[in-house]
């Protein structure tokens, strides 16, 4: 890689943010993907990766008598302070790691070098896994009142919305196209969910160009469709996210929001969530605080006061409470847009279907929300990430404040979840990692035009692979609960050690219950196995068995079947690798659910180190995921 | 004095009862000698009331009333009975706010009842006589009296210790409480030290507080000692016995730390007042450290302020944070941990004796040297040993439980001496337990329990504060313990931690902000729902002990096949 000016520097040191230990010293690497660094001085080899693309900021601090220190940043709240002991050195990894971390054309985009060694029927069964469409079925669309239609094919309607919207059967194509000419980006409203229980819907769309006095009579004529596609109710809600004061300055521009005048039978009203530069200072101020070297617990609180962090963080939780009572309790409809309506409207909208529908806490379900609420309508993870060297101020954390949300709702409601906290992180690092296609791009038309489909590889697979050490063992099923209602009270809501200060090893618990109940759960099914696999060798055992015990091997035959990953299927085969950019150590934490797992592991990132080192100029060889 | 005297209405009929996340009920409200009961017929008439409320009044911390007197204008109608007249008349609503932060809301028909019901309560949760007080009265049939009362704590502390060293004796020099009237009988001290250096030692402490005891540590023979402040004055007083005995600890050219839990300054400042701390110069082998801990009255106020930011529904979450901060309650809690860690660090690590005092030496010493036993010794992190450091550290110490608990968040009576180090100590070990979740073998439902108890009880255990008064008043004789209770397996295995695994380990926490919580499962207890993370518990119980059924399911099989197997055999030996 021609950015790569020294791929090796020795006696570089790691300092460790919080404790005073004796810093780490070792070699740092330069791979066309990662930065490495190897300590040395640890009695067990001990790794620390970094994916360029996970680096928000790197800083060159001015020179010690140690050296010359280097300071980075990492998109997923790693920071790593490195002194190297010459300044040269410093400054070629430094210049290195600015131009790594802010690739200008999407080609370089880690997704488009990097090979799993996957044949291409399987990375194209990947992208097939989830489909849009299942999950409209599952809605019962199409039906009397809503249809799939293809009026977007071309994107003509809406560049930014996927080919296939769910529109009301009512409204006509000339509604659609009407509607979509006063719609700011042509987004028109659109079905976001569908409440079976009661025909009452989620939509969502973008503000209306009202600008002062502007109607539009097929708009006018979209909202009625929306509205008598629920005729459990004579309104609708129309919420507007934006704080009234921002809508109301939206008006000078010619946009503005709905004029209950001349909507039939709507109801208006705003939700106060801050736009993308608001949530964008208050996660720096909220990172200041969490970096803060021993602050006092009145320098914490007060700091995360200020932030707002959690202020922002319930706005997105209280709105989409707001729309799941009116939808559950209230049987109306409601129609939700912001600006755009690819930012808070997306928070909102997948929040509420979250709480609604207990599918979505499923991981096939989290994965189609994501999929239906951000990716294909067109939230913009390339700009809002900061995937490529762009504008800055595009840069905002909407969809972290949006797992957080979800994080939030799982310490409420622990047994509700099908998946733990490890399933959000690894989302959230590979929003940014950029190792897979799924959140390239703004829309589904830019994912086209870049032929992601045909070139990268979908994330869903590998983590449903991994879904063994990604899952809840509280989880209590499918159907033990339905909707729920979080408490939005301000103490509901927890400071996430666990995001913000993730790579902070020594602030978390010291024994981690996730992990013990995980391997309880192996234990007990490995166990079950082995007592079936006898039991089988033994058909004719005379006398009966105690009729728990066979009960048992029957649940247990079954689970055996219906789960893909049981442990017994990585027996002898490493599982396939896909974290980058944690340490080793961090890896442990996820994957302690099998020794044997542990030490594969540990084996197979020494030999893709040597590889990386050694062929610099080869592809990245991030695992070998194996496929049943 | 008789409670009937203070039973001004004994019952009211049809009395609306409602609390936060339940029902409202109506049903018969009872006033006894100390208890308030609320029973509904559910089923009509005929059928068994059932009991909705069952309050210990000790258990109230504040009555608040309001009265509407809809008719008062209005001249009395002749028509219609007076019991018509009273409903239309007037009514009032008592807020009744518990120690342990329950609040509940009596709807009373009638003004009159209703006043005299809340001066009832207020009379009889106000007795001040301890021997008035419901364990003297509480007989569960379960238990029999004097059974569970902890037989001689220190002498028991004592008997482990000397199996490991012969530095140490049991001392009776207290037999009477005469040199030390906040110290039980029996003290441990150094086997040099003579009876009488320890008399004229006490009068050189706080209270008669020699330096006594409080931890062994096994592994390193290092000791954790506690007392009163000593009684240096102005004028830089000297004692030789005390300083004699500090010096009986330590081998030549040893170094022990004295953790004073004030500040330098205020710790000056208190030789103005006849107490002050160790010089240097009289105590050359001790270093002493200062660790502020706030105490009395200003720990009573965050109590305040954190309990009343809690009950504000209103609060937005600047707002609550703000509070949070200003309440400063995380911040004791912090502040008490690191303390605990820098005393068990000098034990565990530097391989020091340490000595912790304050002023007194009955509060935040006691938080401290009863915090670091749980940090360093795994036997303090069972049910049993637990108990068995509360009896030691906390109650024969002599924290003054009776002044300091006698009110709680919500009173609004002058506060006198009230202070609520015992819950600091609950919420640092509940901290404990949530950054080591396998460690401790009670689940927080115990802390909760003491602290219901310590604020309110049927049981003798926290009456009183020492054991002077404990035997004065008979407590050990005429009260049932609360351990006792606590031990029924049936009550046991309510508090068991169903993840509890012993750690042979120190567990030493994280101070970090980051690492602190509120408890919310205190603070919160009566105003969240606690439904779901009730549930997430019954699961890990299923889990966990799913998981040792497998085990042991698996291993019956494995057994029974092996005997007709030899394949499943080998298996099973390998």
């Amino acid at each position: 890689m021609e950015h790569i000016t020294t791929p090796k520097v020795e006696n570089v040191k790691l300092l460790d943010r919080y404790t005073n230990r004796k810093a780490a010293s070792g070699t740092l690497y330069l791979t066309a993907t990662h930065l490495i660094y190897v300590d040395a001085s640890a009695e067990v080899r001990k790794e620390t990766w970094i994916l360029h693309h996970h680096i928000a900021t790197v800083e060159k601090l001015p020179l010690t008598t140690a050296g010359c220190p280097l300071l980075i940043h990492c998109k997923n709240f790693h920071v790593a302070h490195f002194v190297i002991g010459q300044e040269r050195d410093c400054h070629e990894v430094y210049t290195s790691l600015l131009k790594l971390s802010q690739p200008v054309k999407p080609e370089e985009l880690y997704a488009f070098s990097y090979n799993p060694k996957m044949s291409k029927d399987n990375r194209e069964i990947g992208w097939k896994l989830i489909d849009l469409k299942v999950d409209y079925q599952r809605m019962g669309i199409p039906n009397d009142y809503w249809e799939i239609t293809d009026l977007n094919k071309d994107y003509e309607v809406c560049n930014t919305y996927p080919p296939e919207i769910v529109v009301p059967r009512a409204a006509s194509k000339a509604t659609v196209i009407g509607s979509s000419r006063f719609r700011s980006r042509g987004r028109i409203p659109v079905l976001s969910y569908l409440y079976k229980e009661n025909n009452a819907a989620i939509c969502r769309c973008s503000q209306p160009l009202s600008g002062f006095s502007a109607r539009c009579l097929e708009d006018e004529q979209m909202l009625q469709a929306i509205r008598e596609a629920n005729p459990g109710s004579p309104f609708m809600y129309v919420v507007d996210t934006r704080p009234k004061l921002n809508a109301m300055a939206n008006r000078a521009a010619g946009k503005g929001y709905e004029n209950e005048d001349n909507y039939d039978n709507i109801r208006f009203k705003f939700i106060g969530i801050e736009n993308i530069h608001v949530m964008r200072n208050s996660l720096q101020k909220l990172l200041e605080v969490c970096e803060t070297k021993s602050p006092s617990m009145s320098d914490f609180l007060t700091g995360l006061e200020n932030s707002g962090w959690l202020r922002h963080i319930k706005a997105v939780m209280d709105a989409s409470v707001f729309l799941a009572k009116a939808v559950k309790d209230e049987k109306a409809s409601v129609l939700v847009h912001c600006s755009d309506g690819w930012d808070r409207t997306a928070q909102v909208c997948s929040l509420a279907s979250l709480l609604l529908d207990p599918f979505y806490r499923t991981f096939k379900g989290f994965m189609v929300l994501i999929e239906k609420e951000w990716i294909a309508m067109g939230h913009k993870f390339s700009h809002r990430c900061g995937h490529l060297d762009g504008d800055p101020k595009e840069v905002s954390p909407v969809f972290t404040q949006f797992i957080e949300c979800v994080w939030q709702l799982m310490q409420q409601f622990p047994c509700t979840f099908e998946f733990n906290e490890h399933f959000l992180l690894e989302i959230h690092d590979h929003v940014y990692s950029c190792q897979f296609g799924n959140f390239l791009g703004t829309c589904h038309k830019e994912r086209e035009d870049l032929k992601i489909f045909e070139k990268t590889h979908s994330l869903w697979p590998f983590l449903l692979q991994k879904k063994q050490e990604l899952r809840n063992p509280l989880y209590r099923g499918f159907t033990a609960y339905k909707e729920l209602q979080p408490n939005t009270l301000p103490f509901s809501f927890q400071f996430w050690c666990g995001m913000y200060n993730r790579f902070d090893k020594g602030m978390h618990p010291k024994q981690c219950v996730l992990d013990h109940l995980l391997n309880c759960m192996n234990q007990k099914i490995k166990l079950e196995d082995n007592a079936s696999e006898l039991e089988n060798k033994l058909p004719f055992l005379d006398g009966p068995l105690p009729s728990e015990a066979s009960l048992s091997k029957v649940g247990c035959a079954a689970s055996k079947t219906s789960m893909l990953n049981t442990p017994q299927d990585y027996e002898g085969k490493p599982p396939p690798v896909l974290t980058n950019g944690i340490s080793v150590g961090d890896a442990n934490v996820t994957s302690d659910v099998d020794q044997k797992n542990k030490e594969n592991l540990a084996n197979h990132r020494d030999l893709h180190l040597n590889d990386s080192v050694d062929v610099l100029n080869s592809e990245a060889k991030d695992g070998k995921p194996q496929h049943h | 004095m008789e409670f009937s005297e203070l039973i001004k209405t004994a019952t009211v009929e049809s009395v609306l009862l409602s609390c936060a996340g339940q029902p409202a009920v109506k049903g018969t409200l009872c006033i006894t000698s100390h208890h308030l009961l609320l029973s509904s017929c559910p089923g009509g008439e005929g059928q068994p009331s059932a009991v909705e409320l069952w309050l210990l009044i000790r258990n109230v911390d504040a009555v608040e009333k309001r009265v509407q007197n809809v008719g008062w204008y209005q001249p009395p109608r002749s028509s219609g009975s007076p019991r018509d007249n009273r409903l239309a008349g007037s009514s009032g609503t008592i807020t009744l706010r518990c120690k342990d932060l329950k609040v509940l809301q009596l709807e009373i028909p009638g003004m009159e009842e209703c006043l005299n019901i809340a001066s009832s309560i207020e009379a009889l949760s106000s007795v001040d006589s301890v021997m008035m007080m419901y364990p003297f009265f509480h007989r569960p049939q379960s238990l029999r009296l004097e059974e569970g009362w902890p037989r001689l704590p220190v002498e028991q502390h004592f008997q482990q210790i000397a199996t490991q060293t012969t530095q140490w004796r049991l001392s009776d020099v207290n037999q009477d409480f005469a040199v030390c009237p906040t110290y039980p009988p029996a003290v441990i001290v150094p086997a040099a030290v003579s009876e009488e250096t320890l008399r004229r030692a006490a009068r050189f402490r706080q209270g008669g507080r020699f330096p006594v005891l409080s931890y062994y540590h096994t592994r390193n023979g290092t000791v954790m000692l506690r007392s009163g402040q000593p009684l240096t004055g102005p004028n830089r007083k000297r004692c030789p016995e005390d300083e004699m005995l500090l010096g009986s600890v330590l081998d030549e050219g040893e170094r022990g730390f004295i953790i004073d839990t004030r500040s330098a300054q205020t710790a000056k400042q208190a030789r103005m007042t006849g107490g002050g701390t160790e010089p240097k110069s009289s105590y050359p082998q001790w270093k002493r450290l200062h660790r502020p801990l706030e105490r009395g009255r200003p720990l009573q106020e965050s109590f305040i302020k954190l309990v009343e930011a809690c009950n504000d529904a209103s609060l937005g979450m600047d707002r609550w944070l703000g509070r949070l901060e200003s309440c400063r309650w995380l911040s004791h809690v912090k502040a008490a941990l690191s303390t605990a860690c820098l005393a068990a660090q000098c034990l565990d690590r530097e391989e020091s004796c340490v000595l912790v005092h304050g002023a007194e030496g009955t509060d935040t010493t006691l938080l401290v040297t009863a915090l670091a036993q749980v940090i360093l010794d795994p036997g303090c992190r069972t049910l049993k040993g637990f108990q068995e450091l509360l009896e030691r550290e906390w109650i024969q110490a002599g924290h003054p439980f009776h002044l300091r608990c006698a009110r709680s968040a919500y009173s609004h009576a002058r506060l006198k001496q009230e202070a609520p180090l015992f819950l600091l100590f609950l919420d640092c070990v509940w901290q404990l337990s949530r950054q080591f979740p396998f460690s401790l073998e009670f689940s927080e439902g115990l802390l909760l329990t003491l602290f219901d108890n310590a604020y309110a009880s049927d049981y003798g255990t926290f009456l009183c504060n020492n054991e002077k008064e404990r035997c004065l008043c008979k407590v050990k004789e005429s009260t049932h313990s609360l351990w006792a209770w606590l031990d029924q397996p049936e009550e046991r295995k309510k508090y068991l931690n169903p993840l509890y695994s012993p750690n042979l380990l120190v567990i030493w926490p994280s101070v970090e902000p980051q690492s602190i919580q509120l408890w919310q499962g205190l603070f919160f207890r009566w105003i969240r729902s606690s439904q779901y993370l009730d549930e997430a518990w019954a699961e890990i119980w299923r889990l966990v002990e799913g998981s040792n059924t497998a085990v042991k399911e698996s291993t019956e099989n494995r057994l029974s096949h092996s005997l007709s197997d030899p394949a499943a055999r080998m298996e099973n030996e390998r």
